[in-house]
């Protein structure tokens, strides 16, 4: 698919809107009219059909701002009702609870640096992929090609038993080194991709000036790489914050973050709600705020993540 | 140090269909290794070599051997996944997985990003839809317990349900209550009572009920008043016979005891309905147009049947369509966009053209969409297919514990088998490369697709 492989600032941008078929030709009153009702019931399915996708995480907000009480009692719904049940108990009580204060700094130290480091050690691979020479080149990527779809599962136990014998079993450096490798491959196949599209003149320019590779990968590549390296820090990062499994089973102890104390709540859940639905906002209001700034990079980072 | 690139080929940027430039082909002509080429390698290689490739093959040595990994068994962890209920029921419902979710999604990818060309706010729709991507299986988790909570007072989607059952099927509102005085009802079909003595226009009739919950009675309830005789028709009261804190006679309405509403009575005649009344906030009802003949006064079942209480979304047997619902509800938006960008890359020509011929939306879409659209249709679909086969968090947080054994996939027995408490790493190791061997097919896919496109 060209999707995956041409440069990300020439695909569509999603984020915006589709041009409609202008300069439609000349058409009879009545398909007009007939175009204009459909569009109307168009617009009015879509509609509902929005709302109806907003519905659960608004039920998720309002839930969070309800006592422990008021949710054993009836559903969130009855907030819109009655305003006065709206609180902000539950994200106080949130701030006093160290464990998941914790956790939430737990997901912070270990999402940035599995993002920094997949960011750096790739696009230093991807660079040798697009603009080095050496042997067996062609094949060495088909492997990372092939990489691209390895379920984490088959590298959970012998790893786990890895990080045993050097002590890294429970900490965060592990479970970030582990984020790290299974990242590389999509994220040295999306940027060798797009390096590989830098014009050619650019690089050999530099060369001919006597730059080291180094600086031409400095100078020139990451900066001309920036919206493709947009897109996989983006994506990188949605990817560790949002995982639990990786957590689940290479973090321990004091280095849970906030999806593994949160699934350990669930056990209780309906006597748990307060805490759940506020931990649960919590966690997801860091991706949204990144998805709505970055969304143009995040929707590049998907279309040509489309294999992973 | 540096090569000087041997290998010609214009600048792919100005192309977009081109992908990236072709790498020069002559392999025998590069260097073997440089210093360069190892520094800017290293890192990724010494990663992907320790913690992915060495594991995998880790894995598939240890899932030929025992539990503990001492000893060589053979096939028979793999024999013990084919034939253990457990895995049986993991593998069956990841096939229904592969075989549903990714098509439902794709379907409804597909008609969103088409309705979305005819809209002015498609990228606040896109935005909307696609918001889901961003956030956790385990947020997701939590917001669809709370949505398929089984209780309809809690759980949203059962409280819709009910809402909309009992338009249509009136709710019961005295759920179990039954006649202090047996003699004078008794069952009638459909679960209801029925006197067994016969009235004539111009009776009245005193119903008591009993078993009646407080929590049942309508604030808008009164006392009960007695009936009073009405000519052509007949009239009754429904009371609770029941004083609270003791005192009052049976059978008697009593000063404070309470009317009760809302009951609908029926005059049967001859075993068919020929009048029907409600009761007012006082008990009271009036049957009217009886004609001539006694009728024989009828609480109909839908007065105190058990409420419909929706259905138990998270139950043994719902539970994995559940989860799959809220699946789709999480990608849906992956497969708009990816589609939707296919779509503004088909040309309008063709479209346009087929609409002049005179086709129908429908066969624009059936015969010229869809058909321009399969290659971005088949990578949706094989991307969902490989990301459900590896489904998890989703499964692992919806589905209560209750649920857990009827809803596993083959991600959680894996995990479950490694480190969930079975501790059986050869178990564990063999469900992993099943899980492995499952996406192989996927990726012959990529590689043959990305090999077609350095061509």
């Amino acid at each position: 698919m060209t999707t995956a492989t041409a440069p990300a600032a020439e695909r569509p941008t999603p984020g915006a809107p589709v041009s409609d078929a202008s300069g439609t030709p000349r058409r009879g009153l009545a398909t007009r009219i007939v175009t204009r009702l459909g569009s109307g019931v168009v617009q009015v399915v879509l509609a509902l059909v929005g709302i109806f996708w907003l519905v659960p995480t608004i039920g998720l907000l309002f839930s969070s701002l309800r006592s422990a009480s008021d949710n054993a009692n009836n559903g969130w719904w009855h907030a819109l009702t009655k305003p006065s049940q709206l609180t902000f108990d539950n994200y106080q009580k949130l701030l006093d609870n160290k464990t998941l204060v914790r956790s939430f700094l737990n997901t912070v130290l270990i999402t940035v640096p599995a993002t920094l480091l997949v960011v750096i050690i790739g696009s230093l691979a991807a660079y040798a992929f697009a603009w080095l020479e050496f042997r067996g080149r062609d094949w060495a990527f088909i492997v990372v090609v092939a990489l691209l779809v390895v379920p984490i599962q088959v590298a959970l136990y012998p790893v786990a038993t890895l990080y045993g014998h050097i002590g890294l079993f429970g900490t965060i450096p592990g479970v970030v080194l582990f984020h790290v490798s299974f990242g590389l491959p999509f994220a040295i196949f999306l940027l060798r991709n797009f390096f590989a599209g830098i014009p050619r003149d650019l690089l050999e320019a530099a060369r001919m000036d006597g730059a080291s590779e180094l600086r031409i990968f400095v100078r020139v590549i990451l900066p001309l790489g920036l919206p493709a390296i947009a897109s996989l820090g983006i994506f990188q990062f949605l990817w560790v914050w949002n995982d639990l499994l990786v957590a689940l089973v290479f973090a321990g102890g004091n280095a849970k973050p906030l999806t593994v104390t949160l699934q350990e709540q669930t056990r209780a859940f309906s006597s748990n709600i307060d805490v759940l639905a506020s931990g649960a906002f919590l966690s997801l209001i860091v991706p949204l705020i990144v998805f709505f700034s970055f969304q143009r990079y995040f929707v590049q980072g998907v279309l040509a993540g489309s294999v992973k | 140090m540096s090569e000087i690139a041997t290998g010609g080929g214009a600048a792919a940027v100005a192309a977009p269909t081109a992908g990236p430039e072709p790498l020069p082909p002559e392999e025998g002509r590069r260097p073997i290794l440089s210093w360069t080429v190892v520094a800017f390698l290293l890192p990724a290689v010494l990663l992907l070599g320790a913690i992915v490739i060495y594991p995998l093959l880790a894995t598939i040595r240890s899932s030929f051997f025992n539990a503990s990994g001492s000893s060589w068994v053979g096939l028979h962890n793999y024999k013990t996944m084919f034939t253990s209920d457990a895995t049986l029921t993991a593998i069956k419902n990841n096939a229904l997985w592969v075989l549903i979710a990714p098509v439902v999604v794709t379907a409804i990818g597909l008609v969103f990003a088409v309705l979305l060309e005819r809209i002015k706010w498609a990228t606040a729709f896109k935005l909307v839809v696609f918001m889901p991507m961003a956030i956790s299986f385990l947020a997701a988790g939590i917001i669809f317990r709370l949505v398929y909570d089984a209780d309809p007072d809690r759980g949203l989607l059962n409280a819709a349900v009910v809402g909309v059952h009992d338009i249509f099927a009136p709710a019961s509102h005295y759920p179990n209550a039954r006649p202090r005085d047996t003699q004078l009802l008794g069952a009638a079909p459909g679960g209801g009572y029925q006197t067994t003595k016969t009235y004539n226009p111009g009776d009245t009739a005193e119903i008591g009920l009993l078993a009646v919950q407080a929590a049942d009675i309508p604030s808008s309830a009164q006392n009960a008043v007695a009936p009073t005789s009405a000519a052509g028709s007949v009239t009754g009261t429904v009371w609770f016979d029941f004083t609270r804190g003791g005192g009052g006679v049976q059978n008697q309405i009593d000063p404070t005891e309470k009317g009760l509403p809302k009951i609908r009575v029926n005059a049967v005649r001859g075993g068919s309905v020929v009048a029907n009344a409600t009761t007012d906030n006082q008990g009271r009802f009036t049957l009217r147009g009886l004609g001539s003949g006694g009728v024989q006064l009828r609480l109909a079942g839908s007065n105190f049947g058990t409420p419909f209480h929706g259905a138990d979304w998270l139950g043994p047997t719902l539970a994995t369509w559940s989860i799959m619902a809220a699946y789709v509800w999480m990608w849906a938006g992956f497969a708009m966009v990816l589609i939707a960008a296919g779509l503004a890359a088909i040309s309008r020509e063709a479209l346009e053209a087929a609409r002049v011929d005179g086709a129908t939306e429908w066969q624009v879409f059936r015969r010229v969409t869809v058909p321009l659209l399969s290659p971005v249709l088949l990578v949706v679909l094989v991307t969902l297919v490989i990301n459900v086969l590896k489904i998890f968090d989703l499964v692992f947080v919806l589905a209560p514990p209750s649920s857990q054994d009827d809803a596993t996939v083959l991600a959680r027995e894996m995990w479950t088998a490694t480190f969930g408490g079975a501790n059986d790493q050869g178990l564990g190791s063999a469900l992993a490369i099943f899980l492995f061997v499952l996406v192989l097919p996927a990726m012959i896919f990529n590689i043959r697709r990305f090999r077609r496109d350095q061509a």
